[in-house]
Order: structure tokens, then sequence, then C-alpha cells
């Protein structure tokens, strides 16, 4: 009857940093929906469609009250449910004058919204990102935001041979294409799992291992364990180890550990927010080194946003083609075999 | 639910109609595809009325007996405006257009107590309320009252789906409904749905406003269907501009009005928005408000009306329009 959604909309979806949203209007577009986000008096965090029930202007551009919000133009008030409490002239209140709340729970540093049916909103199916605020880890972030499919984001991070060529002066190298690498999946995850044994540290590690380890110049294990959490946090379980001192078996204490944390939200069907971070497990009090990651990782990124979006041009430049899928890219397809299963099922289909 | 969703009409076939009580038909009508079912949703019908097309708001039954399907409950309202006449005279294999669903009530999760109540035929949005509270496990209550059994459908079924949160109130058997009782024992932070005659609605909201509780936590729909008097014929003139209306039982003064060609000002016609409201210069007979945008002050003053739902009860009534 329509034409299928990328995206599905019963999930928990990043739509701010926990900073981002404070006692102001934040006018963001989720899933394709104009909200608007502000927290309450007692810090709670509330997400309205940003679209006033009377004349449909943003009520972004209106005001705090309390706990709720006074549009802009003709003074409809909402509370933080989104229900009017008040309509200028005239004693009553009109029974269908509401806009739409959105579920919202703030964890991991993020505040998480659920564009679809409230009722399925359960709070225990946010993503893992739990590297985000744990005290064993260490790390910071930013926002990217793409011109492009969000989907291409997904693939870029499920398939990361990508690497060598895209970003060759920091993480790249050419074992990542040489190694066999193993995907497996359930119904709402999947997972690549590629290790590289006794190879040249690329310089990003190599740097990082010399945090720990000053002295090491010999070859490293290094491991990329890629987990895609349904529908679209991808977090990458990454390091390096000195060779042959048992990473591959479990004891990483002779290595380094990162994860690079990403939640990709759809804004349009072109568009997305795509948030990240990078986190490590060792020097946490270290904030130079915590800066450093981080516009170090903002440089790689950089690259990645590039190609995604002259990809995007590009797809759109030759209409009437698809992709043409490689093994390398069993990720990503089992990615998008998993999204669009969500999505038929939330058309009935 | 900003704003209003576009009106986006299409077929239905009736699969099926069938007597639910002396009253009430149960009229289930096939979509021909996936269409989402908002808890408390309606669907608006091109209906005929003495050859007329007129559209009417009738509430889905989600009782999940017949999944993909729309399906309403109708009474048969003798005094009503014709509507419930022509769904009555349904047969399987009639096509409908509709539009919708669309909802109306807004029913937010997680709160700490519901309390739903219907009056009759009432009881239809708030069936598919109820299961999503059942199933996100809320704390919730169901009164429904009626008159008689008969004008009480779905009754055994609701007490099977949510066994001893259903209590009724029959008049008829001496059972009144007891609005002051039911806001009093309402715990603090419960949200109330109500679907039911205009009369137990307004009761309700007074006994509500008194108590001091929030406006918003009492959450109502309004199809400007029915008021505190049945409805009857009466006539209309604008005297300004020589027009002279009667109004039959089964048409709005609006209708009647412009077809007398006076040129009016409406929209949502329902008794919610305040575009259709005139002055009322004179009346013969008491006005029956069936509108929730004036105030009791308002209404009692008896200054203006709204004529998308409102009437006299009889008598003769002087208008002047915008």
């Amino acid at each position: 009857m329509q034409t299928s959604r990328s995206f599905p909309l019963n999930a928990w979806y990043a739509a701010a940093w926990d900073h981002e949203v404070g006692r102001s209007l934040l006018a963001r577009t989720v899933c394709g929906a104009p909200v608007v986000l502000y927290r309450r008096t007692d810090g709670r965090v509330t997400a309205l469609a940003d679209a006033c029930w009377h004349r449909l202007v943003p009520l972004s551009m209106g005001r705090l009250v309390g706990d709720g919000i006074q549009c802009g133009y003709h003074g409809i008030r909402y509370d933080s449910d989104g229900r009017a409490t008040h309509m200028p002239a005239q004693e009553t209140l009109n029974p269908s004058a509401c806009v739409r709340s959105y579920p919202v729970v703030e964890r991991h540093r993020y505040v998480w919204l659920w564009p679809g049916d409230p009722a399925g909103a359960d709070p225990a199916l946010v993503p893992d990102m739990h590297w985000n605020d744990d005290p064993e880890w260490a790390g910071d972030g930013k926002t990217i935001h793409t011109e492009c499919d969000y989907r291409l984001v997904l693939d870029n991070l499920m398939d990361l041979t990508h690497e060598t060529f895209l970003h060759g002066s920091s993480i790249g190298n050419a074992e990542l294409n040489e190694v066999p690498f193993e995907v497996t999946h359930t119904d709402t995850t999947v997972t690549v799992t590629r290790w590289m044994h006794g190879i040249q540290a690329p310089p990003f590690w190599a740097a990082q291992l010399a945090e720990r380890f000053p002295d090491h110049t010999g070859p490293v294990d290094r491991w990329q364990i890629i987990r895609f959490e349904a529908p679209s946090t991808i977090c990458i379980d990454v390091g390096v180890a000195k060779a042959g001192t048992g990473a591959p078996e479990g004891d990483r204490s002779q290595g380094v550990n990162g994860y690079v944390l990403n939640t990709i939200t759809p804004e349009t069907d072109g568009t997305s927010h795509y948030f990240w971070a990078f986190a490590r497990n060792y020097k946490l009090l270290d904030q130079r080194i915590t800066t450093r990651l981080r516009e170090g990782v903002s440089g790689v990124f950089f690259e990645d946003e590039t190609m995604l979006n002259a990809q995007q041009r590009a797809i759109e430049a030759n209409p009437g083609y698809d992709f043409y899928n490689l093994n390398i890219d069993a990720g990503g397809m089992w990615v998008r075999r998993l999204l669009e299963r969500m999505v038929d099922a939330e058309a009935g289909v | 639910m900003a704003g209003r969703e576009r009106a986006r009409w299409f077929d239905v076939r009736v699969e099926r109609t069938e007597p639910v009580t002396s009253e009430v038909r149960r009229i289930v009508l096939d979509p021909g595809g996936p269409v989402a079912v908002p808890p408390g949703g309606h669907i608006e019908v091109a209906v005929q009325v003495d050859g007329r097309p007129q559209t009417r708001c009738y509430s889905l039954v989600d009782d999940g007996r017949d999944a993909g399907r729309l399906v309403v409950g109708v009474r048969l309202a003798p005094d009503g405006r014709g509507g419930s006449r022509y769904m009555h005279g349904l047969r399987p294999g009639d096509t409908l257009k509709v539009c919708g669903p669309r909802d109306g009530f807004g029913l937010l999760p997680g709160r700490e107590r519901y309390l739903l109540l219907a009056g009759g035929i009432g009881i239809t949005p708030l069936i598919g309320m109820a299961r999503v509270l059942r199933d996100s496990g809320a704390d919730y209550r169901i009164v429904h009252a009626g008159r008689s059994r008969d004008a009480m459908p779905f009754l055994d079924g609701l007490r099977a789906d949510h066994p001893g949160r259903v209590e009724c109130a029959v008049s008829g058997e001496g059972t009144r409904l007891d609005l002051a009782g039911l806001v009093r024992d309402a715990p603090e932070g419960t949200e109330v749905y109500v679907c039911g005659p205009m009369r137990m609605v307004e009761e309700l909201r007074r006994h509500w406003q008194q108590a001091g509780r929030p406006a918003s936590a009492l959450r109502l729909e309004t199809f400007g269907s029915s008021g505190t008097h049945p409805a009857t014929e009466f006539t209309v003139e604008i005297p300004r501009l020589g027009i002279h209306a009667t109004v039959p039982r089964n048409e709005s003064m609006l209708d009647a009005l412009r077809a007398a060609g006076a040129d009016m000002m409406f929209d949502c016609l329902r008794g919610e928005c305040g575009l259709c409201e005139v002055r009322v210069l004179s009346t013969t007979a008491p006005i029956d408000h069936r509108d929730v945008f004036l105030s009791d002050r308002q209404k009692a003053a008896e200054h203006t009306l709204c004529t998308c739902v409102s009437r006299a009860v009889g008598g003769h009534l002087s208008i002047d329009v915008p």
C-alpha cells in the first residue's frame, strides 16, 4: 500500500548527546519526525512533536513555561505530555488539542527516543553502549551530520577492509584484506570477527601501544570484533597486543583495547545523525590521550564522511542501478536483512 | 497528532454484520490491506441519510477477535440523525468509503493508574485501550454504565478479557453510576478516559474540576452526536438576512441554514473548534448545547451556540451570523 521505509520505527534511536539537551528548546528530526527536546525542572527529558497542533509552526520557536512549552505564535500551552493546558481566546480546552509525546530514556550519555508505537518502548531495549559511561573506560566523541542514507554508514562500519585504502595513513594495513573473517548473527545482532596475527601495527595502534608499553617494537596481534545491534548501533571491540601473548585466547593484559561506539539515527531517508565515541581501558585519567584519540578518530571519520556523502550522490546519479555485493559485504548484508525484516513486520507484511 | 492528518478516503468491504444486543450491531469491515489501529481510534464513514451523503465517526472495536479488520459497534439511535439506520442496513459485500483510523484520545502509557469509563455504546473505543493497558501490565479499572444490559454491548467479552477489572452500573437494575464517588475513589495520579453520552461526560467533568484534579488527566473525545435532550425538530431564523429554516430531527442546524442560503463558516463539525459559533437573539425553547467549545458559564448565558451540533429543544430560535 505504501513504499517501505528504510528504517524501523519501533526501536530506540539516539536523538542527542545528554549535554545537548537542557532548559532550552532543541529542534531535531528523528526518523523523519521533527521533534523538540528539553529538560523539565526535575532534569528529566521531554520530547514532543515539533509542530503546534494549531497551525503547525515549530514549537521549538516557542518558550519553556515550567515543565511545559508555549507556542511562540498564538500562545497555546502544552504540558510535558503534549496536552494543551491553555488555549487563547476561549474558556475551554479543545479535547483534541495535543501534540505527540515520544518516549525517551537517558542512557550511556545519549538521549534515546522511540519514534514508533509507544506501547513497545521498553527501556531494556536501549542498545548497549555502556563503555560510554562505565568507570572502567574513558573516552569521548562527536556527532557527524551525514548527507547520506544511514545504511551506508552501517555498511561502512560492518566492513573494515576499507581501512586499508581509505585510512591507510592511520589504522589501515594490508593484512585487513588478507586474513579471513567470521560472520555470525542472531535475530537482532550481527558480529564480524577478524584477527590479524603477528603483524606490524599501523601508526595509530603503534602509538596507542606505546602509551602502555613504550619499549615494545615487535609485531602485534590485532583484533576487530564488530557487533551490530538492531536497528543502528555498532560497537567495535578493537585493539592490539604484543604478538603471541595470548590475546586471541582471552589474555589481553599485554595490549591496549578500545571500543569504537557508533549509533546512527536516520534523520530523513537521505541524511542521518551519526553519534560516535572512542573509549579505552588504559590510562583512564589522562585527558591528553582522551583528546588526542577523539581528534584522531574525528580525522579518520572525516575520510569516511567524505566518501559516504559522495557515495550517496553517486547512487542518485545512477538511477536504476543496484549495488554489486561481494563476500566482504556479508556483515552489511546481514544488517540490511535484519532491518528489512523489522520494517516488514511493522508494515504487517 | 500535531494538527490534523489530512483525510484520505478509501474503500472497505463489509465482511460481516451481526447483532451484539437488540440495539447494537457489530460490523466487520475488510480494508483489503494492513491498517494500523491506534488504541481508542475511530474511522469516519461516508453514510447516506435520506439520500444525502453525510459523514459519521465510529470508534473501532479493537478486541483482537478480527485481526486485520476494522470493526465498529453501532447502536441504532431511533432519535438520532440517521447514520446508525444506514449502518444497520449494511449487508455483507457492500462497499463503504472510510477515512482514518484516527486517534482522538491519545492514550499515554506508563501512568500510575487508569480509569476507563463508558456509558452504553461508549465502551467501543475503550476496548482497544484496555487491551493495550493489560498487555503493558498497567493498573486499570473499567466501569461500564447503561440503562439496561441491551444498551451495554461487549460486556461479556470485556469481562472475559479483563477478569476482575470490570464493574458495571445498570440503572434499570437499580445500580446507579456514582460519578462523584468514582472521582473521590480515584487515587492521585489516575488518568481517566471517558466515552459516553454528553450528560455523563459533562457531569464527570464537573466532579473532576470540583475535586481540583488536573484537566489534562481527563481524556475525552466528542463526535457531537449526543446532547442532554433527544433531537427534535425546531425552526431557526436569521432576521438580518431574512432566512428561515426548519431543522428536522436528523439534520444539523448548520446544514439546514446552509441549505436555506446562509453563508456559514465552520470546520470541525463536532462541536470542538468554535468556528460555527453564532449569536443567539432569542429562543422560545431551551438550547441543547452539544459542543465542548463553550464553557458552562457561556452555555448557561445562552448568548451564543455552535450550529454544527447544538440544537433548540423544539420551538423557535432567532440568531445572527458573522
